[in-house]
């Protein structure tokens, strides 16, 4: 035996030594201690024994221990360095011996990993041996090659992308005999490494589709289907269709079948003709089979392919909706839903008509069905049946397990919040629906359901009453406060409540509520909130009673002198304490009048005794804001006090109506909802290179900004040098803001309106304190023709008003564009191969076209990624828009013949499909280039088809 | 394509595994561990189909069988059909069970080899390449024969392995 440089602890005793373990033996010691420890040291006991049997001389031995590490590496996940096996096994996939070689061939096939892949090279030659006929028996010969086949196709060959080039020659003749191993290997190869592969392998691939044998053709549509699948472009496939069609009609294999339907499914949307031209055979398919494979697929292929032939698509629902009702069966059940699910809006009526099914669905034991069910069901909603359909699920929710209830309530929030919610049209029911979905047991969509009360709250001036509303019945109930889920829910309520405190009822309840002793539950933020909304809540009731003070003429000294009178008991130990009294007053009057002299007082007493021990609190956020709470109480009360010293008695209304006002100034400003993409409308100005490196600031930063400050505003030197320190450090209070907006406009917002947006709604950050007095008259005038200029009117409600800024439009049409699929490199291979007649005439040009089309790439690439900057601020263009500029590009780069520039262009369109892995700067340009591709395509498949 | 084959043991014990796509070894353990969480928690007479988008990327799904003390379970994407994977999973048990005559967990716990070369034999790359039984069975008693052929003829020539292995 070997000697043993990493030998285990324990010298090995002879009998190890002389008697090697077989893989049996190594199973049953792992099975005699079955716990996890005893595996453990049973497996780190066979590593070591299998690190000394591997390097023997022996191929026998060798073998065992390569059989009994592929064991261990792959069901027991032992950690196995990737050249003690690749090594061995390597070595032994050249073994004369069967057994040896075969247990070489699973090894490398089931453990080799790119770590590994410098060494699979050195297979190269084997499989290339393996694979060419040898004086070796018929049958030993195929299985031979079989094991190379294998090993071909597993995953460890296809990240090696220089084995694939090497043996694709190898695997010609094998694909000419049709053998369905040498068409799986060719589809997996091709799908490595597709510009070395296809050009070999496609032509031959392809003529196993019209191979007379099933087998061969069989698993020719698979590897098409496998390749055709949707990361991949499937255009190059098209010219496929005859034979595809041809296999349709005639194949008496399910699998096959199922297979070109698939590519049928895939192709139909790229050829409109295809789709008239395979329905009938689908349909007879459809009717005739009994196998419900290839129903369910035909049924597919229907509903996704062929949307356009009605009779088809109704067949279709037939049969789905007899997969629904299989009541024995589940997998049927399942299937008819997915199936339905796959219909468009279009068919939602005929959905509706086994609605009974599908809700029954909602209660099935399966989680499957139900999660189908319930996306069938958000797709059959629209404006008509939402309230209906969402009343529904929400009383599904208290039935259901955890999980699936919450995945109704986010799938009704999703469905609800939709596109700016498109299909709420009752908005008092929808904000009243959040309030229920919010107190359902088992909800844990409060980061959601408080988004949207604050976003309805912001968007829809219409809902606002009734959202204060529920917002209320959320604040008040004492059990919300000890679920953490609801959290941001009871944020958002106390938000708005605050916020739209005007709307409120009684303003003494709403303060209650939010300083009640439970609240000590809430996380630091949400108390925050909670405190602030106090604070908006006193200081408009603050101002009413100013306002009313002021209209009565009633005499305000009553007020202050009991304020005073208060104050000196508070001074006396820091925290205003209420007196037994004071309560009582609280309780009996402040219910009749919450902006009578008593509840006033009420308010400020509960304040200063609930929030006065915050002022201390550790987390900053509550604190500051307990602060400036108190702050503001003491503030009221030291008016008096002045007042009273110094100033004639006329005064002291004036002096508190000025704070009130002031203080309503800091909250009249009204939030909008701001719009995502605002940033990119600020217009980068001249001379500001934002990439500019700015280190050489550091020092003047470091010299000057003592204060830490968080808006820091460069400016290039070379214009500003001599200011540049003033404006360094730029810190925002309300009065420099207002002065650093004018001096640079040029940052800010732009306050003029965009066509889309409404313009009765106020700018979000539109700082125009100063005209806060009227805004609030201006509001209501706004909100009243709001009302009249109600858009849509259905039979019970017209829709309010919801406020969308056009960026969100943008966005969501947007994302189905950003999907557009990338040209691959596989279909720029195969379209060479299969428009491969001319391409072939064209190879000598094509060095020259591809330098040509470099130039072009370089030049109107400059050209593209100026616009870009340019479409930042605006709306980006549309594609077509850049890709009429580019086409004026072209034309000017060969101003001089026009004409001929028009014949190139497919041509050189489709070398660059070819270079595109080295061109990868200009991937976005390619994208659009593979439109004109069809075009030059079409003709080559009207010749196949008819 | 078919992305991965396993049988994994009610004990959550991986008893044969093969992955199509290349997954990093070390995350083998959690794959199985996943669909193994993913397995257990749904009850009996439910539907065998399972999306697995989040273990397996977008798009897969896999379809299982329950069959005494074992979970055969298919890993597929959008390129093949529920039904029919499910068929092939009734194939490959039948095939184990002829194989094995009454195929049980020891079996598959013993036969390692062989139970590659039966599932090699049906399904390659990802492709199925043989859905008839009867044709497995054939295919893998012809290796097996060609096996021993192989291996009576080579004792001979004791000196050419010596010689290779140097």
């Amino acid at each position: 035996m070997a000697s043993t440089p990493a030998a285990p602890a324990v010298a090995p005793s002879l009998v190890d030594t002389l008697f090697q373990r077989s893989l049996n033996d190594l199973v049953k010691s792992l099975r005699a201690d079955p716990s996890a420890a005893g595996e453990a040291v049973a497996v780190a006991r066979a590593l070591s024994e299998i690190h000394r049997e591997i390097r023997a001389p022996d191929a026998a031995t060798k073998s065992v221990a390569l059989q009994k590490l592929t064991y261990l590496s792959s069901l027991h996940f032992a950690p196995v360095g990737t050249h003690l096996l690749a090594f061995p096994a390597i070595e032994l996939l050249a073994s004369p011996h069967l057994p040896h070689k075969r247990l070489a061939y699973l090894a490398a096939s089931l453990s080799l990993h790119p770590a590994s892949l410098s060494l699979l090279p050195l297979a190269t030659h084997q499989l290339h041996k393996d694979l060419s006929p040898s004086s070796a028996g018929a049958a030993h010969q195929q299985h031979l090659s079989a094991l190379a086949l294998q090993l071909l196709a597993s995953p460890a060959a296809a990240a090696a992308p220089d084995l694939p080039v090497h043996l694709a020659h190898d695997l010609v003749p094998h694909l000419a005999r049709g053998s369905p191993r040498a068409i799986a290997a060719a589809a997996r190869v091709i799908a490595a490494s597709p510009s070395a592969a296809v050009p070999v392998l496609f032509k031959p691939l392809a003529a196993c589709l019209a191979s007379p044998d099933p087998r061969a053709s069989t698993a020719a549509a698979a590897a098409f289907c496998d390749l055709s699948a949707p990361p991949a472009d499937a255009t190059p496939f098209l010219p496929l269709a005859p034979d595809l069609y041809n296999l349709l009609t005639t194949s008496r294999s399910n699998w096959a079948l199922i297979k070109v339907l698939k590519v049928f499914a895939r192709l139909a949307p790229l050829e409109p003709r295809l789709a008239a031209r395979i329905v009938d055979p689908v349909c007879q398919l459809l009717t005739r089979s009994s196998a419900m494979s290839l129903t369910f697929e035909c049924i597919r292929t229907v509903l996704t392919a062929l949307p356009a032939h009605d009779a088809a698509v109704r067949l279709a629902i037939g049969k789905a909706k007899e997969f629904v009702a299989a009541d024995d069966d589940p997998n049927l059940r399942y299937l008819g839903l997915l199936a339905l699910g796959l219909l468009g809006p279009a068919y939602a009526s005929t959905v509706n008509d086994c609605r009974d099914a599908i809700v029954k669905s909602l209660g099935d034991a399966d989680t499957n069905i139900r999660q189908e069910a319930l996306h069938l069901i958000m797709g059959m909603v629209n404006e008509n049946n939402i309230m209906d359909i969402a009343g529904m699920l929400i009383s599904h929710v208290a039935k259901s397990d955890p999980e699936f209830a919450n995945d109704i309530l986010g799938a009704v929030l999703a469905a609800c919040g939709h596109n700016v919610y498109e299909m709420v049209v009752d908005f008092d029911w929808y904000v009243s629906l959040l309030a229920d979905m919010a107190r359902t047991l088992l909800c844990a969509q409060g980061d959601e359901i408080g988004r949207q009360l604050v976003d309805v709250g912001l968007r829809v001036r219409d809902a606002r009453p009734e959202l204060v509303r529920s917002a209320r019945t959320l604040l008040i109930d004492p059990a919300l406060l000890g679920n953490h889920f609801l959290f941001p829910v009871l944020s958002a309520a106390a938000w708005v409540s605050g916020e739209y405190v005007d709307l409120t009822k009684d303003p003494v309840e709403l303060v209650e509520a939010l300083l009640q002793p439970r609240t000590s539950l809430l996380p630091i933020s949400v108390r925050a909130v909670y405190i602030h909304a106090v604070f908006k809540v006193i200081t408009w009731c603050f101002s009413v009673y100013v306002g009313r003070l002021g209209d009565s003429g009633m005499a305000v000294d009553v007020m202050f002198d009991r304020l005073a009178a208060d104050q000196t008991v508070g001074s006396e130990s820091n925290v205003a304490l209420v007196s037994g009294e004071e309560q009582d007053i609280g309780a009996s009057t402040v219910r009749k009048d919450p902006f009578s002299h008593e509840s006033i007082l009420y308010m400020i007493n509960l304040i200063q005794t609930t929030v006065g021990p915050l002022i201390n609190c550790n987390e900053v956020e509550v604190q500051e804001r307990a602060l400036n709470l108190i702050g503001f109480v003491h503030l009221v009360r030291e008016i008096q006090e002045l007042n009273k010293r110094n100033v004639a008695d006329g005064d002291k209304p004036s002096r508190l109506e000025e704070l009130v006002k002031t203080m309503q100034t800091v909250f009249c400003q009204e939030l909008g909802p701001v719009s995502v993409n605002a940033q990119m409308k600020v217009a980068t100005p001249d001379g500001l290179i934002l990439n500019e490196n700015l280190v050489e600031l550091a020092g003047i930063v470091s010299e000057d900004d003592t204060t830490p400050s968080t808006s820091i505003f460069f400016y290039p030197c070379s214009r500003h040098s001599a200011d540049t320190r003033d404006e360094l450090a730029v810190s925002i209070d309300s009065s420099s803001l207002s002065e650093h907006r004018k001096r640079h406009g040029l940052f800010y917002l732009q306050t003029g309106k965009t066509e889309d947006e409404p313009n009765d709604y106020p700018q979000a950050n539109d700082s125009l304190p100063s005209s806060s007095n009227n805004s609030v008259n201006d509001d209501k005038l706004k909100t009243a023709e709001l009302v009249f200029a109600g858009k849509k009117s259905t039979a019970t409600k017209s829709r309010p008003k919801v406020v969308k800024l056009d960026t969100e439009d943008f966005l969501s049409s947007m994302m189905p564009s950003a999907n557009v699929p990338k040209e691959d490199p596989l279909s720029g291979a195969l379209r060479d191969v299969l428009l491969g007649s001319d391409a072939k005439a064209l190879s000598s040009q094509r060095a020259s076209d591809i330098n040509l089309e470099g130039m072009l790439n370089k030049t109107s690439s400059n050209e593209s990624s100026s616009q870009q900057i340019e479409n930042l601020g605006s709306h980006p263009a549309s594609r077509s828009s850049s890709r009429t500029s580019k086409q004026q590009n072209h034309d000017k780069e060969k101003g001089t013949n026009p004409p001929e520039s028009d014949g190139k262009e497919p041509r050189k369109h489709r070398s660059s499909g070819r270079s595109g892995h080295r061109q990868g700067k200009h991937k976005h340009r390619e994208k659009s280039s593979t439109q004109p591709d069809t075009i030059p395509q079409a003709p080559v498949i009207q010749d196949f088809l008819l | 394509m078919i992305q991965a084959v396993m049988v994994i043991s009610t004990q959550a014990k991986p008893r044969l595994l093969k992955f199509y796509n290349f997954q990093p070894p070390e995350k083998h353990q959690d794959l199985v561990r996943s669909v193994f969480q993913l397995l257990s928690a749904r009850p009996d007479s439910v539907s065998n189909f399972v999306k697995v988008d989040s273990i397996f990327g977008p798009g897969t799904k896999l379809v299982y069988k329950h069959l005494a003390t074992l979970y055969f379970v298919f890993v597929f994407d959008s390129s093949e059909n529920e039904l029919a994977m499910l068929d092939l999973i009734q194939v490959f048990v039948e095939t184990l069970d002829k194989c094995f005559k009454n195929v049980c967990e020891l079996d598959i716990v013993f036969n390692f080899n062989k139970l590659h070369t039966i599932l090699d034999e049906m399904i390659l790359g990802g492709q199925v390449i043989e859905t008839s039984s009867e044709q497995i069975m054939k295919s893998v008693e012809e290796i097996e024969r060609l096996e021993k052929q192989s291996s009576t003829t080579s004792f001979i020539p004791k000196s050419i392995t010596e010689r290779f292995t140097r």
